[in-house]
């Protein structure tokens, strides 16, 4: 039942982003409407078939993203070709964003419902609030501002320096993921020159993350604490530490595996925005730098790519929560 | 109107209570205490100072937000903070601190069209979808599902290149982004209109009064919907701060408003990425500063709210007395898709339910 529900959504998802791409016109109207004269305009859009019933338009955009054609750039590139080059580098920072907010946010999250309704819980619960609060290009200018132009330890933007690109460049296999490149090339220069790229963005997207974490591991924590098991287990004697870190928190993880599913689609937009401050060449960095060139065909099709991988995501996640959680079945 | 009927479920009782306490903020004011109350009362400061801001900011703005010279020449661009400028100027060389102020005008425009739209879109059709079932609910509740789980940063892209084509004047640019901005809140308030719509429906009440012959309207707004917008003063706050973030998330993409029609933080911040670089820290400061005291001030008003209508977060026996009984709420999807298998249709012909629930025929 649950995984039927995937297709209707990615269909009603693509259907969005189709009539709210199509309703102002036509892509090639909005990028030249003002450079080309009328007769030259109306041949352009003739000739990529946008003067066709609005219908006709439709059922063959269905056919291409049915056969994974999510359509070409301004300059005639595959947008799959796009995410092929640049998906690895989006992935990669939501990776570093995740594990980001996991070490911050968990650890937090669990002292939070330790100290719970002292100063303690107030400052952590205000430290969250900040962190969703803090726009993550904010967040990442703040940190560039401290850490590479006062303080200089770290670079200012980019995944790698020049250097270790062209070294990376010769391996005979190469993944687009520079950590796991990196790695490969051996040279430990490589690696540290990488990991400190990393570290900034990382940051700036992981503590939105984390905020998020830390609160639902707070509420969930105190959540279990109050259950029968856990008077059961204070009743014995157990230090109420013990408790909160023995007892109450694995229960208390489960609502984050679902969490997490919702959190992709928050990484990806926020990974634009990190992307963009960063000069991190992923999918968000495109998208912004298509955004600007005006090219909306280009962006019609990442977004509609981005709609069927945050979909599918969270189908596995759905899946994922179904094993960890016997009581959860579909 | 939200902020009277709001509290009135948790008010049902006679006799009736008045109006000071069932204002909803006032209200949890008055049963919070400790550390809840100094959040929420920080959190109204600080909203309140950002309002104020808003409202006047003519009268507090130095210099209006696309001014470029003084009485004694041009500001001139990128300077440090000074007597004249006290949070410098920008690369375009407009003055910092009036943009702020002015930003926090244009903020609130947003939210507030923002936040009605989507409110009396999502309320309606989510009392709509909830009372009458059928396909046509099913079909809703899979596209807001659909939508809740796109990234709405995203989505509010897409929906104002459709809009605007991307650039627009003042209250071109406040529409288009205020408009993306409702897309994506609608399924937020359709879902916990529609799940309380499906609850209340099988009261006793909504019975009696169609036992009474009242019409499908009136049952509706007013036995079903007067009960059902409990929870949405927190959805106001939460998306009010989601508001202004994904509006500075669309003006940093570039996608704001023009700098000569209003001033717009995200669009500050965009123009002051390359500043950063070189070690000018006031362009960005500020108006990123600006952003994180609006959030941070409504999201705290909103937490302190949830916390108190949340008995498991409260644990203070005064204030679950305070609170008084407060039915379930679901807003998770696929949570309870109908209340009767044949849904109105099957209670209309004479049908009921017993006080457990179950069908009972004629």
């Amino acid at each position: 039942m649950r995984a039927l529900l995937i297709i209707p959504t990615v269909f009603i998802l693509v259907t969005v982003v189709f009539i709210v791409m199509r309703a102002t016109g036509d892509p090639i109207t909005a990028k030249l409407g003002d450079k080309l004269p009328p007769a030259q305009l109306a041949e352009a859009i003739h000739n990529a078939g946008y003067d066709r019933p609005w219908i006709v338009q439709y059922v063959e955009y269905l056919g291409q993203i049915f056969t994974g054609n999510f359509g070409t750039t301004g300059d005639n590139r595959p947008v799959v070709e796009i995410l092929v080059t640049y998906g690895t580098a989006t992935l990669e920072l939501a990776f570093y964003a995740l594990v980001v907010a996991f070490i911050v946010g968990i650890p937090l999250g669990m002292v939070a419902a330790y100290v719970r309704d002292r100063w303690g819980d107030a400052v952590l619960r205000v430290f969250a609030i900040l962190c969703y609060a803090t726009p993550v290009f904010f967040a990442g200018m703040l940190l560039k501002l401290v850490f590479s132009v006062w303080l200089g330890v770290l670079p200012v933007a980019g995944r790698a320096s020049t250097g270790s690109e062209l070294e990376m460049q010769f391996l005979p296999f190469s993944t687009g993921i520079y950590t796991i490149d990196a790695f490969l090339t051996g040279d430990p220069a490589v690696i540290g020159d990488v990991l400190r790229h990393a570290v900034l963005p990382a940051i700036a997207l992981g503590l939105l993350t984390a905020g998020v974490f830390l609160r639902l591991v707070r509420t969930n924590v105190i959540g279990t604490l109050s259950t029968d098991y856990v008077d059961a287990a204070r009743s014995r004697g157990v230090a109420e530490r013990r408790l909160v870190t023995k007892h109450a928190y694995r229960p208390a993880l489960i609502p984050i595996v679902t969490v997490i599913g919702l959190q992709i689609a928050l990484l990806l937009g926020g990974a634009v925005l990190t992307e963009t401050t960063f000069e991190w060449k992923g999918l968000g960095f495109m998208l912004a730098e298509f955004l600007k060139a005006r090219d909306f065909a280009a962006v019609q099709g990442i977004v509609a790519m981005l709609a069927v991988i945050v979909a599918l995501t969270n189908f596995v996640v759905d899946i994922i929560a179904a094993l960890i959680d016997p009581r959860v079945r579909y | 109107m939200t902020a009277t009927t709001a509290t009135s479920a948790t008010a049902g009782a006679v006799p009736k209570r008045r109006l000071r306490d069932r204002l909803p903020v006032v209200h949890q004011l008055r049963q919070s205490v400790g550390l809840q109350r100094g959040m929420l009362v920080a959190g109204l400061v600080i909203t309140g100072l950002f309002i104020l801001t808003a409202i006047f900011a003519p009268l507090l703005a130095p210099y209006g937000f696309a001014q470029l010279r003084g009485e004694d020449g041009a500001f001139g661009s990128q300077q440090a903070p000074s007597a004249e400028h006290p949070f410098g100027t920008t690369v375009g060389g407009y003055d910092v601190l009036s943009r702020v102020i002015w930003g926090a005008q244009t903020a609130l425009l947003v939210i507030i069209v923002a936040v009605i739209a989507s409110i009396i879109a999502g309320v309606l059709l989510g009392l709509v979808s909830g009372y009458f079932g059928g396909w046509f609910d099913r079909v809703l509740v899979v596209v807001c599902d659909a939508i809740y789980a796109f990234p709405s940063l995203l989505l509010a892209i897409a929906l104002s290149i459709m809009i605007s084509g991307g650039q627009s004047s003042l209250w071109g640019g406040i529409l288009a982004a205020a408009l993306s901005i409702t897309v994506v809140f609608i399924p937020q308030y359709f879902r916990v209109i529609r799940a309380e719509t499906v609850r209340i429906k099988a009261e006793a009440y909504v019975e009696s009064a169609k036992v009474l012959g009242a019409s499908n309207g009136r049952i509706m707004f007013r036995h079903v919907l007067r009960n059902a917008t409990r929870t949405l003063p927190l959805i106001f706050t939460l998306n009010s701060s989601e508001a202004i973030l994904t509006l500075a998330g669309l003006g940093f993409l570039g996608f704001g408003i023009e700098p000569t029609a209003a001033a717009e933080w995200g669009y500050d911040l965009n123009k002051a990425l390359s500043d950063v670089t070189s070690g000018i820290w006031w362009t960005s400061l500020y108006p990123g500063l600006a952003i994180v005291l609006a959030v941070l001030g409504i999201t705290l008003v909103g937490e302190s709210l949830n916390d108190l209508a949340d008995p498991r977060l409260r644990g203070r026996r005064r204030v679950a007395q305070a609170a008084g009984q407060v039915a379930e709420t679901s807003v998770v999807p696929g949570g309870t898709l109908s209340a009767g298998p044949g849904g109105l249709d099957g209670l209309e012909n004479g049908e009921s339910f017993d006080e457990h629930g179950i069908e009972v025929k004629r």
